[in-house]
């Protein structure tokens, strides 16, 4: 439960700050979105935020503020949830994937995620890889899934490791190596947007420069969103930055700004450390 | 100014352990200009040579404190208003050192000066020029210790009057360089002199502009420059 400062604060929460609806180049959009869980219980409150194409977008907050729901929305996993409602509208390429002729597998392999904890699939690291594409039926024979393969592998930095392996368990690759094919899994579905939720929390730190090195050459091809506890490397790697406080955006802005100016007082006091 | 406190409270002692450093500082450094500028007025060559001899407490705090802020940004990595104090930090410890220079130059030329400067025509201009000096920079400092931007604005514009007071006087100099060869070397090391008292001013001016970035995280330095 927010506290009585925070509850007052909120109180005076008006509109988002900063700029989180952009005027070109948008990917993906979230208008006036509501997300309940069991009706009563609401935890996201009318957002509305932008996604750029060829940018990435940091989501961060405290646990609890919602941040990770609203990622969710972005590629419908929350429908497997019950009693999840999801109210407003949420665009791709300006369609709401929430559509009744939307295929919601057709929408994740154009809206990929990448989780916390890297999770292949127990089969080879070719079979991970390949596996989206064989079921979308991407390719038409086995050179051109081959091709998909290394493509896909080359582009999340991890063609040189395992193409001398590509018939081993990825379960056997080291934690940062299967997020790297987890990212691979991602993009070789041809995906438009990535969306990751703590990727790299759970690997060291040099596994961690390696996936946000990558991160940054995504970039150039795809529209990111990342979910981050670790205020660092939203700004390292991030282009704009949306901080949320109980359910609420509070705030969307460049991350230079963010970080050197916010514009709003809870932005400054969680980027700073002043509340938990 | 977000004043409230970090999670971290060791966060907090460290920050505002770098802020009495600075006042510290501050303060010494007031002292020194105080001390040069009232030595010479009048002609008080003992108190200069105390001053000149000081100036090293000043290089010192200037070394620590960068060290403190070095070892902030690393452990610490501040962000938003935590980093622009931080960096402002650092700007004005260098500020305030060249000012403790400043001092020492006017203390060191005050002990060659074979002439009172009572004596010169010019005295009445030199000590309002002083007057003002001093003020600005105890007024920047105030600014600092209370981070009121609205005020450090006001005190910002006075460096103007003193620029305008150096410029007055250094035509006034000028004439008696020409007219009175014989004490040229003093004349122009009471130029040299209010030439420091005028830098003193720019550089409380600096600080002035620190605490308003601080405060808004608005970047006011050279604004004219870029509109020129």
């Amino acid at each position: 439960m927010p506290n009585q400062d925070e509850l007052e604060l909120l109180q005076e929460l008006g509109d988002t700050v900063g700029t989180p609806k952009l005027k070109e180049k948008v990917r993906m959009s979230c208008n006036h979105v509501d997300v309940f869980y069991n009706e009563t219980a609401q935890a996201i409150f009318d957002v509305s935020v932008d996604l750029g194409k060829n940018q990435i977008l940091a989501m961060i907050g405290p646990s609890g503020c919602g941040k990770s729901t609203l990622l969710r929305c972005l590629n419908r996993m929350n429908d497997t949830i019950d009693g999840c409602i999801v109210n407003g509208e949420i665009t791709l390429d300006g369609e709401d994937i929430y559509n009744k002729t939307i295929d919601p597998v057709l929408l994740r392999a154009n809206v990929g995620m990448v989780f916390q904890k890297p999770n292949p699939f127990p089969k080879s690291i070719y079979d991970n890889v390949a596996y989206g594409p064989r079921l979308h039926g991407l390719t038409k024979n086995a050179s051109e899934l081959d091709d998909l393969v290394e493509e896909s592998l080359t582009k999340a930095g991890l063609w040189k490791e395992t193409k001398d392996r590509l018939n081993k368990p990825g379960t056997g690759l080291s934690g940062g190596q299967q997020q790297r094919l987890c990212i691979a899994r991602t993009i070789a579905v041809k995906p438009e947007v990535i969306l990751m939720d703590e990727p790299t929390s759970a690997l060291d730190p040099i596994a961690t420069a390696t996936i946000e090195e990558l991160m940054y050459d995504l970039k150039s091809s795809y529209t990111i969103a990342v979910v981050t506890h670790s205020m660092q490397q939203a700004a390292r790697i991030s282009d704009r930055t949306a901080y949320f406080h109980l359910g609420r955006l509070v705030e969307v802005n460049n991350t230079d700004d963010v970080f050197t100016n916010p514009e709003h007082k809870l932005t400054e006091n969680y980027i700073t450390g002043r509340f938990g | 100014m977000n004043t409230q406190d970090h999670i971290s409270q060791a966060y907090n002692d460290e920050l505002e352990e770098v802020r009495s450093k600075v006042l510290t500082m501050g303060g010494l450094v007031e002292d020194h200009f105080q001390g040069a500028t009232k030595a010479l007025l009048k002609g008080d060559t003992e108190l200069a040579s105390d001053i000149a001899k000081y100036d090293y407490k000043v290089n010192a705090l200037e070394v620590e404190i960068d060290d403190d802020c070095t070892s902030l940004i690393a452990r610490r990595q501040p962000t938003a208003g935590d980093l622009r104090n931080v960096f402002a930090v650092i700007k004005i410890v260098t500020d305030l050192e060249r000012i403790g220079d400043e001092s020492e130059k006017i203390a060191s030329f005050v002990t060659e000066l074979s002439v009172d400067t009572k004596s010169m025509t010019i005295y009445n201009s030199l000590k309002s020029m002083i007057k003002t000096a001093r003020e600005i920079l105890s007024a920047a400092l105030d600014c600092y210790a209370r981070l009121d931007a609205k005020q450090a604005l006001e005190v910002a514009k006075l460096d103007e009057d003193l620029d305008s007071n150096f410029n007055d006087l250094k035509r006034t100099l000028i004439t008696y360089l020409i007219e009175d060869v014989k004490n040229i070397e003093d004349f122009i090391r009471v130029m040299w002199c209010a030439r420091s008292i005028e830098r003193v001013g720019d550089h409380a001016k600096n600080i002035c502009q620190y605490v308003v970035y601080v405060a808004h995280g608005n970047d006011i330095r050279h604004i004219t420059d870029q509109k020129d």
